[in-house]
């Protein structure tokens, strides 16, 4: 229920009421609704939820899981 | 796919296995709270693979499973009216209500469709102003927001034709219900990264100080799990009680503003039933204000039924407690299967029963 899945923002479209976009996820493409993370744009990735993305995957951070492990196999 | 496939690296696992084993002097019993990252511990096997000290409990999780039998009872009566088209995300329809399911009533000609969103739902009363259209919307803090978007349209729109039967539950009332248990096993816990994406962790900060808990917020695959839980047995071993975010490319210590704001204008908090576990105070959330008129159990009388007490070997609050596994249950795999289901955790994509019954099956894991 939760689900929350990853995808790249390739089209933005702007309403009156909504902010709907185009996301791809792998091979698939689908109308995303922006409304609750106003600053996405083109070429960000978003997770998506129920049709709405709920967050912008934030690159930098995304590498920690292998800063770790960099440092773990640094370690005697 | 980018952001998935690179967390799902079988090399890299091994390491933070490794890690973990190397960290590990003693028995330590952590819960992972989302069924998601339950599915994906017994999808990957991780379970399995993790030192034997380390012991799992599956946390309640999964929002259908919790939803009370007299909403699923209230949904399968709004169903049953011709003049009502019942809206629903897909995992509710086969969850038992106390006498049947709204897949049945679908079978029996009530007009029970499904929607991936919100506002779909809201298109559909759009589409058919002659019919009460009822959103059965359900979820934890993750859906919430989505949910709320459409009643902030609707009524802006003024449709008026559009109602919402909810069921919204919150995870940190629930947390602290497991920590407060004089029964209480768990040492720790995995909090829930799309949760946590929406909600932000300072309720987590005054529960892991409260409670001397140390919680780490974990994403969904692998790489992230195992992860999260070496960053969580350091902290058991090292006596630390903190708030840790693994998932920081989603998560942000204050959430997301936009999403909590949308729900902040929408709902307010109250006490609130979890199926198998009971009442917990502020647990909920319920249409307030202006959106109050879009709450079906107001704009159709329902009352607030008591579901009849029925006799069932199943033991899914005891499993949604984490008190006891899935393979305890009798009925375990022989009367209770994801096509004929006692319990909501076997029918979930989410649920605990269902993981063990696709990827572990009897006995197999811990």
């Amino acid at each position: 229920m939760c689900l929350g899945i990853p995808g790249e923002i390739v089209s933005i479209e702007e309403s009156e009421q909504l902010r709907t976009a185009k996301v791809r996820f792998g091979g698939a493409m689908r109308d995303v609704y922006l409304d609750l993370v106003p600053d996405a744009q083109i070429g960000d990735y978003v997770i998506v939820h129920v049709g709405f993305a709920l967050s912008k995957i934030d690159a930098e951070e995304a590498g920690n899981v292998f800063e770790m492990l960099r440092k773990l196999g640094e370690e005697p | 796919m980018r952001y998935l496939d690179e967390y799902r690296d079988g090399d890299a696992a091994r390491k933070f296995l490794d890690a973990i084993a190397g960290a590990v002097t003693r028995p330590w019993t952590i819960m992972e709270v989302c069924g998601s990252q339950t599915h994906s511990f017994l999808k990957y096997g991780i379970d399995r693979m993790l030192p034997e000290q380390v012991a799992l409990i599956h946390g309640p999780g999964c929002p259908v499973c919790v939803t009370p039998v007299e909403i699923i009872d209230q949904a399968i009566a709004l169903a049953s009216r011709p003049d009502v088209i019942l809206v629903s995300y897909g995992d509710m329809l086969r969850v038992p209500g106390s006498a049947k399911d709204l897949l049945s009533v679908k079978a029996e000609g009530g007009d029970v469709r499904m929607v991936y969103s919100s506002l779909d739902a809201l298109r559909l009363a759009r589409k058919h102003p002659d019919r009460k259209v009822v959103f059965f919307a359900i979820g934890f803090e993750t859906t919430a927001p989505a949910n709320a978007m459409a009643a902030v349209i609707a009524e802006k729109e003024g449709v008026d034709n559009f109602f919402m039967l909810t069921s919204h539950l919150l995870v940190p009332p629930a947390l602290e219900a497991i920590a407060s248990a004089p029964d209480n096993r768990v040492q720790g816990f995995l909090a829930p990264g799309h949760v946590c994406t929406v909600t932000g962790y300072v309720d987590y900060e005054r529960l892991a100080t409260n409670y001397r808990m140390p919680i780490v917020v974990s994403g969904f695959e692998p790489l992230d799990l195992l992860q999260a839980t070496y960053m969580l047995v350091q902290q058991l071993e090292a006596g630390r009680c903190e708030v840790e975010n693994q998932y920081s490319r989603s998560v942000k210590r204050e959430g997301n503003p936009q999403a909590l704001a949308v729900m902040d204008d929408v709902f307010e908090v109250v006490d609130h039933g979890w199926r198998g576990i009971g009442v917990i105070p502020s647990s909920g959330l319920r249409l307030k204000g202006a959106y109050a008129r879009f709450d079906a159990t107001r704009a159709f009388e329902l009352e607030a039924a008591t579901a009849p007490a029925t006799e069932s070997v199943c033991i899914a609050g005891l499993v949604l407690r984490g008190i006891r596994k899935p393979v305890d249950c009798p009925a375990f795999g022989s009367d209770c299967t994801p096509e004929h289901c006692l319990g909501a955790p076997m029918v979930s994509s989410e649920g605990a029963c269902a993981a063990y019954y696709h990827y572990a099956r009897q006995g197999a894991a811990r």
